[in-house]
């Protein structure tokens, strides 16, 4: 079953195309991987799977619906996103911020309802953020402001989390927690996720399937081990990499051995 | 993930005394309120005491304290509070909404629009319409233009940025002062009097009529603003963050332009530009308590409220020496060195 469709989306900034004729679809549940260079559209991509910008050409369906017809309201309610740059300046507490993530389901007076404080705490308790409820968001490091917005995107009890780049500012150790929670609450909660991103290993480690982005186009779709063939990541990343099986487990990873002199 | 410590918000201290603290702020302006508006009450060329301020307004005082505290005082105070309430509240919309500590009613040049509106009532007389409806009739008028104008010229490439906004706001409204100016500086001086006043700021000319037409505006203006707080707080996180978490941002900015302009000219059109109170007010409770507009934007109501009584206060207390002084004197006077204190011993950094 399809949540996310995207039908030949076509996405210009001053008439140049950034996105041209891409055509994906994510089945619930799935982790997909978009993967490209910096440039090539990936984020604007993303930021038009919630209508955050709309597209000159082409058209995005969730569960069949097109995101024209939504209100901003009820897209929020299906689909949470954790964006690529975090910077908060004000001193919010990390509390506050995760209660941000049930605006889409709260009338403009009422404070939160227990259930709310349940899915946010929930939400907190997942995240590892119990412990940092009550820390002010802008003196906390990238990675736990990261988290902090992955949590409120859980508040949001999506069906759909997009995520941009999410372990560009994590520790190592932090960019495997993150993705292991994501791919834990995927299994139990069916919930779609779609990772943009040009971390090959984690994607190979990760998505169910990915979708190499080339020249605003797609190049390939489809699970990592067709996808991501040395043939296509010399061409779209222009490295020498290698998808292999992780000797330690049943997954798959991507070994680079440097980049491609041609 | 790291496990949770044991207790559940065992936390860094400051933040479990938030409520309480809140509370305490809440109770003492609303004495400071009740007492500058007592205060303001008694003023007069004899200043009253207490009780025959209380024994005119429960009508048992004499003639003539009857005819100061409720036919000259209490138009001015009633106003007062609802003006210094709306300048706040405003305020306090405009930095959230722009992101920018800087912003205020003067900023995008609301307050100068609905001046200039007033200058040219009062300059060139419309004929048939009396000065009563066709001052405030213009202050609208051009408040609500530059507004617009100054929208429109920030989103001239698409999206509207905050930062151009501001820049647009600064440049029309720097317009409409020099155009005040050269009015002020053209007008025979029996009008010129009246503009210099006027443009300063006064609550003495307020009559209850004007109050009639105005404070249903400011009290609407007020409610609508403090109950957007909560999509408030999402946009201060930025524009991105408010529509993945499902706001029509543009809408909203829009919307709470609109109402801020309707506010700050219903105000504006009676007792002229009163600055530093849409600035400053609001700041104070942030550096106090943070960032939350569900506080800071109810406290700035009151808060405007108590301080511009305050200053009117002052304004009227000078008088013996100078005449009454015009109170956006004061607010000035008055705010400014409070608000440099704050700003030096703050404990916190609350993002700008």
């Amino acid at each position: 079953m399809v949540t996310i469709e995207v039908d030949s989306l076509t996405y210009n900034y001053d008439s140049r195309a950034v996105l041209d004729a891409v055509s994906l679809s994510v089945g619930k549940g799935e982790i997909v991987g978009v993967l490209g260079p910096n440039g090539c559209g990936k984020t604007t991509l993303l930021k038009n799977l919630n209508r955050n910008l709309s597209p000159h050409g082409g058209c995005v369906l969730a569960d069949g619906s097109d995101l024209e017809a939504m209100s901003k309201r009820e897209i929020a309610r299906k689909i949470a996103v954790v964006p690529q740059t975090n910077e908060i300046r004000f001193s919010f507490t990390v509390e506050d911020i995760v209660k941000m993530g049930r605006m889409p389901f709260q009338e403009s007076f009422r404070g939160e309802s227990s259930e709310d404080m349940r899915i946010v705490r929930d939400a907190m308790e997942r995240t590892g953020l119990t412990p940092l409820a009550k820390r002010y968001i802008n003196t906390m490091s990238g990675g736990e402001r990261q988290r902090a917005i992955l949590a409120r995107a859980l508040a949001q009890s999506p069906e759909v989390i997009l995520m941009d780049e999410p372990t560009l500012h994590l520790d190592v150790n932090m960019q495997f927690e993150v993705l292991d929670l994501i791919r834990d609450l995927s299994r139990e909660r069916s919930l779609t996720v779609v990772i943009v991103s040009h971390d090959l290993p984690m994607a190979a480690r990760y998505c169910d399937r990915v979708v190499l982005i080339h020249g605003h186009r797609v190049l390939a779709a489809g699970p990592p081990e067709e996808v991501l063939t040395a043939e296509n990541m010399r061409k779209v990343f222009k490295v020498d990499a290698e998808l292999e099986d992780d000797p330690r487990g049943g997954r798959k990873t991507v070994r680079l051995f440097g980049a491609c002199r041609d | 993930m790291p496990e949770p410590a044991s207790g559940r918000y065992n936390t860094a201290g400051a933040h479990m005394r938030k409520i309480p603290k809140t509370l305490a702020i809440i109770v003492a302006l609303a004495a400071m309120l009740a007492a500058s508006v007592l205060l303001d009450l008694s003023w007069a060329p004899r200043p009253l005491s207490l009780g025959e301020v209380w024994a005119a307004l429960c009508g048992r005082g004499t003639w003539a304290n009857d005819i100061i505290v409720n036919g000259f005082n209490a138009p001015r105070v009633f106003f007062g509070v609802f003006v210094g309430a709306a300048l706040g509240v405003t305020g306090g919309v405009m930095q959230a909404l722009f992101r920018n500590p800087l912003a205020s009613p003067y900023l995008l040049g609301l307050s100068s629009g609905a001046s200039l509106g007033a200058t040219v009532a009062i300059l060139f007389s419309i004929p048939l319409i009396p000065l009563a409806i066709a001052q405030p009739a213009l202050a609208f008028a051009f408040c609500f233009g530059t507004m617009l104008l100054v929208y429109s010229l920030s989103r001239a490439s698409g999206g509207v940025r905050t930062e151009t906004l501001i820049l647009a706001g600064v440049a029309v409204s720097s317009l409409m002062s020099a155009a005040v100016s050269l009015f002020t500086y053209i007008a025979p001086s029996e009008k010129m009097q009246s503009i210099v006043f006027w443009s300063m700021g006064s609550l003495d000319s307020v009559r209850w009529s004007n109050a009639s037409f105005s404070v249903p505006l400011m009290m609407i203006g007020i409610v609508v603003m403090i109950a957007s707080s909560k999509k408030l707080n999402v946009m201060m996180l930025g524009d991105a963050h408010a529509m993945d978490l499902g706001i029509d941002v543009r809408g909203t900015r829009i919307f709470l332009l609109v109402i801020s302009s309707l506010v700050v000219a219903a105000a504006v059109a009676f007792v002229g530009s009163i600055g530093f109170i849409g600035l400053v007010v609001p700041h104070i409770f942030r550096l106090m308590l943070g960032p939350d507009n569900r506080v800071v934007l109810p406290l700035s109501a009151f808060g405007g409220a108590a301080f511009i009584l305050l200053c009117d206060y002052v304004a009227h207390t000078a008088s013996s020496f100078y005449g009454v002084l015009p109170i956006g004197v004061v607010t000035a006077f008055v705010g400014a060195p409070f608000f440099i204190y704050l700003l030096a011993s703050r404990r916190r950094e609350i993002g700008w």
